[in-house]
């Protein structure tokens, strides 16, 4: 069909393959920062919600291109040596964390006062409120958003190319460059799209599976 | 000779003042409610009944003045208040179940997290309230599928729970259906009944008549009369409560 067709979708898989982890494992890191900044957003102490909305501006007026180019050639300027892919997860995770904090935030507000005050009267502490109460009903109350910034991030993680991690569209763009033309452009292009279609498709679906599972009536 | 102890008040409140902004809601407020009394708060709406029943257990703050519930002043913030909430009951006009956990959950959550009640004592504590409230066959269902009453009895059940120095109730009944009015009522009654120190906040006057030891009367954020229930109803001494009682009572 395609010339050198399994070479190529050798390297795309390897490249799918990144894409999916480094997505995967900048989620996590995301969704602990986003947890982290809407505890902090609505603690009773000051200075826990100026350091969240400092973070949560910063993080989200940046373009994500440069937030990685600060990290990956700015840091270890200062010292601050580490590999590629972990500014790769870092730079994904902590721009994605802003907006999963900004729209856990949202969910919290969609949650009646009443059952913050019903928390409360039978004697649960700030913590305990938000960790049994109000974080349970506000996370569901927004996994379809959830999981939009996921795909997003799907897409998003094509920029770690700039700064040298080969996933997916830097194995495309590795294929359509190659040295001795071995490979047909369309066939990169029609397999790298088959390939976001297929990652996006099955998050999707795996999101929908989480959002019926949890699913509650008010 | 032995000294007399003064017996404590369950909630003692004195010189509570709270504004909304421009509206003077609580005036220079003094009750006290003893061990074991039901108070029952009525009046207009607007005449800052609620908000007095929600600073005993500070949901809402005051500007000025003390409350002291069993003796003790009431905290500012943080864990300590918390545990004082623990001892008060609440129930509110819209339920307030926690929509994401079953009825036995929303029971046991307060017990298993505030308490540290084994689970399994805490279920079987849960399924003896439910059985008291009439609910036994519920224990697994969620909020959204049962009536209003049955979500009432629940939220009395999830206060009791705790086993509460004091009970309050915010317009129990308010949000109910007509039909579902008397089975909350019948249940609040028997805890009366049983001793149980409660302050209400009704506009159920019968249920004011049957079970209150005192009735206050509130307008304009005042306390206006304060009397037993026959006194009140059968010869308020204020032509504020003659007004009020001659407009609810015509049907």
């Amino acid at each position: 069909m395609f010339d050198n067709f399994d070479l190529m979708v050798a390297a795309l898989g390897r490249g799918a393959w990144t894409t999916v982890w480094v997505t995967l494992s900048s989620y996590t890191i995301a969704l602990v920062i986003g947890t982290i900044l809407v505890i902090m957003h609505v603690s009773p102490a000051l200075p826990a919600r100026w350091a969240a909305n400092a973070y949560t501006q910063l993080f989200r007026n940046i373009p994500l291109l440069a937030v990685l180019f600060i990290m990956y050639f700015g840091l270890p300027k200062v010292g601050i040596v580490a590999d590629n892919w972990v500014w790769a997860l870092l730079g994904l995770g902590m721009y994605t964390g802003a907006f999963v904090g900004e729209t856990l935030r949202s969910g919290i507000n969609s949650i009646p006062l009443g059952q913050a005050e019903a928390a409360r009267s039978v004697g649960l502490t700030f913590g305990q409120s938000l960790g049994t109460v109000i974080l349970p009903q506000a996370v569901r109350a927004v996994i379809p958003p959830l999981g939009s910034l996921l795909i997003a991030l799907v897409k998003n993680s094509a920029l770690v190319l700039a700064i040298g991690v080969a996933e997916l569209t830097a194995q495309s763009r590795r294929l359509i460059e190659d040295n001795e033309s071995r490979f047909d452009l369309w066939g990169v292009v029609i397999g790298v799209t088959v390939s976001y279609l297929l990652i996006a498709f099955i998050l999707s679906y795996l999101v929908r599976l989480i959002e019926r599972r949890t699913a509650f009536v008010r | 000779m032995e000294a007399t102890q003064p017996k404590t008040p369950m909630v003692s409140i004195s010189g509570v003042n709270k504004h909304f902004g421009d509206l003077h809601a609580l005036k220079d407020i003094d009750l006290t409610v003893e061990d074991g009394e039901v108070v029952v708060l009525i009046g207009p709406s607007g005449s800052g009944k609620s908000t007095l029943c929600r600073t005993i257990n500070r949901l809402e703050t005051v500007d000025s003045g003390d409350i002291t519930v069993a003796g003790k002043p009431l905290p500012a913030e943080g864990r300590a208040l918390a545990n004082l909430r623990a001892d008060v009951g609440m129930v509110f006009q819209h339920f307030n179940l926690f929509a994401h956990l079953t009825v036995l959950q929303n029971i046991t959550l307060g017990p298993i997290k505030v308490r540290r009640t084994p689970k399994a004592k805490a279920d079987a504590r849960a399924r003896q309230l439910l059985e008291r409230v009439g609910l036994s066959e519920k224990a697994d269902a969620f909020p959204s599928q049962l009536s209003g009453g049955q979500q009432q009895r629940v939220a009395i059940a999830r206060g009791l729970a705790m086993d509460p120095k004091l009970m309050m109730f915010d317009e129990p009944t308010s949000a109910l259906d007509p039909e579902m009015i008397n089975e909350v009522l019948d249940v609040m009654q028997d805890l009366a009944r049983e001793g149980m120190t409660m302050v209400v906040v009704t506009h159920e006057m019968g249920f004011a008549r049957r079970a209150a030891n005192r009735v206050v009367f509130m307008a304009e954020g005042q306390i206006v009369e304060t009397a037993t229930p026959d006194e009140f109803f059968d010869n308020p001494q204020t032509e504020r409560a003659q007004d009020f009682l001659a407009k609810v009572m015509t049907h």
